[in-house]
């Protein structure tokens, strides 16, 4: 393992393909778990039981499903911009998955005398004795949360439908709006943390009280319900709004292209509560029994169970309460939490 | 305004631990209850139907579904040599099991009367006689 590349030891490099490979099946995995698993909570809310038929307790079900998708037919409709049509599924879902490239899931680990951090964009620098990573960490999801707009504006717009074109302009005014707020949102936490590196951020959340969560109350809960606006998930859920937009964005998509829409919305909670989890749930902190990537899986989970908690309580936004919660609630709390943070930080 | 939202929040933690009202139905089966209208039968009393085919069940149906031929037996009394209900007419409404006066006919519990053709929908004397 002597041998050198480009100045990094051969580690680094086999480190981070094992990095990449662990954390893309483990995402997949989860996406596809995340759907029996809401599935199965909604029900549950219910009173209901949920899928049951396949495999024990529907277990199977999200293989089924992804076998029956796979298997269906591929419609392209005659009058649909057919380059645009299909490139709009890998733009939603590409940059929904690569959000976790910067995420901080662990403590540095050592392999063979090599210190490893557990965050994919990451490495450690013996010679500086800490762990270098991408310094705009917070800035680089914030950039792939507003590319994958474009995935859902452009399958809106490519599929030549009244509907589906509804949807995709809905998608992008409401990006816009919340993507305002939660980028403010979470502005007082750099104020407090001074880093927009997520490894510096979670190293400052050390201690049960050193959580961002309790030094920003406030912060928190508007990042999470701006997030949740900004991956349409309910009660956010317009741009694909069964009920008055037939699927919206998603209405003339088939088989695995609409399957990469819903892992792209699936991957996007997964990824918004991983962002939520580093910058204000003390990342992968916690008490010292199990390792750290247990807690941040488990502080992962249990924001995507409140996602699911959510959409199993509340009915969908009309479209100009939606604005106006954007624009005239969350804004202006947040320009406020801001402020407040300033006088009180120092 | 935030109460209300936190109200929602805690009712349907609260229904997540209840027991599901679902009924896995082709395990679990449901025992309708005793008044339940299903499928009809033709009750039995010294091992032959009580019908006289007096015709009251025929003409008090809404919907039509009963045929009913009368014949004479062995003793001279009238009974029913042809009696017929077409299930895919039927309401269900009970009305015939009231109008008639040798309570002849009741309906069970049976309600899956799924089948293949539609000739198979209409229940003969002998498919519809009290099973004992």
């Amino acid at each position: 393992m002597g041998y050198e590349l480009f100045g990094l030891p051969m580690i680094y490099y086999i480190a981070m393909v094992v990095k990449v490979l662990v954390v893309f099946v483990f995402v997949l995995l989860t996406v596809a778990y995340a759907t029996y698993a809401e599935r199965k909570i909604i029900g549950h809310m219910q009173v209901r039981l949920g899928p049951m038929r396949t495999g024990w307790h529907g277990l199977l079900q999200p293989i089924a499903d992804g076998v029956k998708l796979f298997f269906k037919e591929e419609i392209v409709p005659s009058q649909a911009d057919k380059f645009a049509f299909l490139i709009a599924p890998v733009i939603a879902l590409v940059p929904a998955f690569i959000g976790f490239a910067v995420i901080p899931f662990g403590d540095t680990v050592e392999v063979a005398g090599y210190k490893i951090p557990l965050q994919i964009a990451a490495f450690y620098d013996t010679a500086a004795g800490k762990v270098i990573d991408l310094n705009v960490g917070v800035l680089y999801i914030l950039a792939l949360a507003s590319v994958g707009v474009y995935g859902i504006v452009l399958a809106g717009w490519a599929s030549n439908s009244k509907y589906s074109l509804l949807g995709g302009l809905r998608s992008s005014a409401q990006m816009i709006s919340y993507e305002l707020a939660a980028g403010l949102a979470i502005i007082s936490i750099f104020m407090m943390s001074e880093s927009l590196s997520l490894q510096k951020i979670v190293a400052d959340q050390a201690g049960l009280f050193g959580w961002y969560v309790f030094k920003q109350p406030l912060a928190f809960i508007l990042f999470f319900i701006c997030s949740l606006a900004e991956i349409n998930r309910t009660p956010f859920d317009l741009p694909e709004a069964e009920t008055e937009l037939v699927s919206g964005f998603c209405t003339e998509y088939s088989s695995m292209k609409y399957a990469m829409f819903f892992m792209a919305e699936y991957a996007n909670m997964i990824t918004v509560c991983a962002v939520t989890t580093t910058l204000f749930l003390g990342g992968w902190h916690g008490p010292a029994f199990l390792p750290g990537w247990c807690w941040f899986v488990a502080k992962v989970y249990f924001l995507i169970f409140v996602c699911m908690w959510i959409r199993a309580t509340y009915p969908r936004y009309r479209y100009d309460q939606l604005m106006r919660l954007g624009w005239k609630v969350f804004l202006p709390l947040t320009l406020l939490n801001i402020v407040v943070t300033g006088f009180i930080a120092r | 305004m935030i109460m209300p939202l936190i109200n929602g929040l805690k009712i349907t933690l609260k229904h997540m631990f209840m027991k599901p009202v679902t009924l896995q139905y082709p395990d679990e089966r449901p025992t309708p209850s005793p008044n339940f209208r299903g499928l009809h039968a033709l009750n039995v009393s010294h091992n032959k139907a009580k019908c006289v085919a007096c015709y009251l069940c025929p003409t008090v149906c809404p919907a039509k579904c009963i045929t009913v031929e009368a014949g004479e037996d062995a003793n001279h009394d009238k009974f029913a040599s042809v009696y017929e209900i077409d299930m895919l007419r039927c309401i269900f409404c009970g009305y015939c099991v009231e109008a008639c006066p040798v309570d002849a006919i009741k309906m069970t519990q049976t309600f899956e009367l799924a089948n293949y053709r539609r000739e198979d929908f209409v229940f003969t004397k002998e498919t519809l006689l009290e099973k004992k």
